[in-house]
């Protein structure tokens, strides 16, 4: 049986990790392999790596992050950011990433999701959805969230997932940075509707947090702040998510990981 | 925490594998760079090749694989490398497939109606079924259980990446299972040893931290059987030329234009 995963993001600007709430005020995180390097060996089951940049120098320096923290990384590496096309795409992978995240190029032209899925496979092909609370509705955001598009987030989810996108990032603007907890309504409503896997991303601080993420339908629960600050690492939130009765990889060499059969 | 040979011999594992040549198959569309790195970080020698030479004579090959099955033998089919393979696989060459590189191997696969795959296994790749709580592609990482006694694939938790599998460990074939839902469909098998160890893994050893990484370092240094010891050496595999392909830098991979990866 599958387990749920537990995914640190590194978003990354001119060659640095930041974070910030709400995608604003954001402050410095280290280096991207060192971080990478060290959630891997605390129990990191997959990295994702966000290029935030601002500057077209910032852009370029993205594949050259990709390869420093490959040459690291024993896990797999989804990166996105100002990914626009198949050469972008081919570009981040060759770098080392496993899969490729899309946001505001996908809704610009959805079609990229089936030219990606085509090219690299599904399971490469990730839609990363950006979505804040409007009047009852949830609605997508591009752009780093400065762009309210006329889109709504449910049927944008289910769309994606026809076009091809073979899982989707799903994070609420509300509670990005704010450790307040996984936008469980927005969660639900779109795992409701996907049979492609979700990672639940924003606002994500506690044991409980995650559990309620699992509980609402999310394969997977992405978290920045919690791992950066060093509130928490994967290992001891993994061991709390287990205690609350969530599968998850154990990640030291526990008994069942011994048992079997290699001469 | 080493499961496989004692520990007392792991040091000389990791010896072993030093230096080694591993050649990669480019198979267009596969990800060739954390393949590479995997091989890198084990202290062997990653060397990517789509030459059909190489590929029917490298002491040991990887045939990894991601995108669709038409595709891929689509694409080893265009670059004349399906007889190298067939050939190399049918003596035991050392290759280890990834993912695809498993299915490959099969008769056909349901993903790809009518499309011949490598046919060194009599079975048909099928596909996972979705059921409440059960996503495809599966996608994260899984229990794997083996089901012989092995020499490379133990027990523990592999990442998968897949909408496909096998059903059933093929007939002549060592292996290892994981769980989805009812199902124990294939998570890798393996045929022969030392350095005729053919190893192929619906997971990614590559993406499965230290555990994937003792995998394939075991496959890289193989383990011959008892009974090969003291037998006849392998006196025409030292006779082979050498192969042609040039070594990569590890650090210079991916700074190829994507364009002649493709």
């Amino acid at each position: 049986m599958l387990t749920t995963r537990v995914i640190p993001c590194l978003d990354v600007r001119d060659g640095r990790v930041v974070k910030g709430i709400r995608f604003q005020a954001l402050r410095d995180a280290g280096d991207p392999a060192a971080r990478a390097a060290m959630y891997e060996a605390n129990g990191a089951d997959e990295i994702v790596m966000l290029d935030v940049s601002a500057t077209t120098e910032g852009r370029s320096a993205a594949a050259r992050t990709v390869r420093a923290i490959r040459r690291v990384l024993s896990i797999p590496l989804t990166v996105g950011g100002g990914v626009g096309s198949i050469e972008d795409a081919a570009r981040l992978l060759d770098a080392g990433a496993d899969k490729v995240s899309v946001n505001s190029a996908a809704v610009r032209d959805p079609s990229l999701l089936t030219r990606l899925a085509g090219r690299f496979g599904r399971q490469c092909t990730v839609l990363a959805i950006d979505a804040a609370r409007a009047s009852g509705t949830y609605r997508v955001l591009t752009r780093s969230g400065t762009t309210a598009e006329p889109l709504d987030a449910i049927a944008w989810a289910a769309e994606g997932e026809s076009r091809g996108a073979g899982e989707i990032l799903l994070t609420s603007f509300d509670r990005d940075g704010t450790g307040e907890g996984y936008d469980l309504e927005l969660l639900g409503a779109i795992c409701g509707g996907a049979s492609i896997p979700v990672i639940a991303s924003g606002g994500g601080r506690t044991a409980e947090h995650l559990a309620s993420a699992v509980r609402a339908g999310a394969d997977a629960v992405l978290a920045a702040s919690i791992f950066h600050d060093g509130v928490t690492t994967p290992d001891a939130i993994k061991h709390e998510l287990s205690l609350l009765g969530v599968r998850v990889r154990p990640s030291r060499c526990e008994p069942v990981n011994c048992v079997g059969g290699v001469s | 925490m080493v499961s496989n040979s004692g520990t007392d011999s792991y040091a000389s594992d990791v010896a072993a594998a030093n230096g080694a040549d591993v050649y990669i198959v480019r198979t267009g569309s596969a990800n060739l760079a954390s393949v590479a790195a995997a091989i890198d970080r084990i202290g062997a020698r990653p060397i990517i090749t789509a030459d059909p030479a190489d590929v029917l004579i490298a002491d040991r090959l990887i045939l990894p694989g991601v995108g669709s099955f038409g595709g891929a033998m689509a694409e080893l089919t265009q670059r004349g490398l399906v007889s190298a393979l067939r050939e190399r696989l049918s003596i035991g060459r050392s290759t280890l497939g990834i993912c695809l590189g498993l299915q490959l191997l099969a008769r056909g696969s349901e993903e790809s109606p009518g499309v011949r795959g490598l046919a060194m296994i009599d079975a048909v790749v099928r596909r996972l079924p979705t059921e409440p709580g059960l996503r495809v592609p599966q996608m994260g990482w899984n229990l794997t259980e083996p089901r012989h006694t092995c020499r490379t694939l133990a027990g523990g938790f592999a990442y998968f990446a897949n909408s496909y599998a096998l059903r059933e460990i093929p007939k002549g074939w060592r292996g290892s299972t994981f769980a989805h839902g009812e199902l124990n469909p294939v998570a890798a098998i393996e045929q022969g040893d030392g350095d005729r160890l053919v190893v192929a893994a619906q997971f990614h050893p590559e993406l499965s931290g230290s555990w994937g990484l003792d995998l394939i370092r075991r496959w890289v240094i193989g383990r011959p059987s008892i009974e090969a010891d003291g037998a006849e050496p392998t006196a025409q595999l030292a006779s082979r030329p050498a192969p042609r392909a040039q070594a990569v830098p590890y650090d210079r991979i991916g700074e190829e234009p994507c364009s002649r990866l493709a």
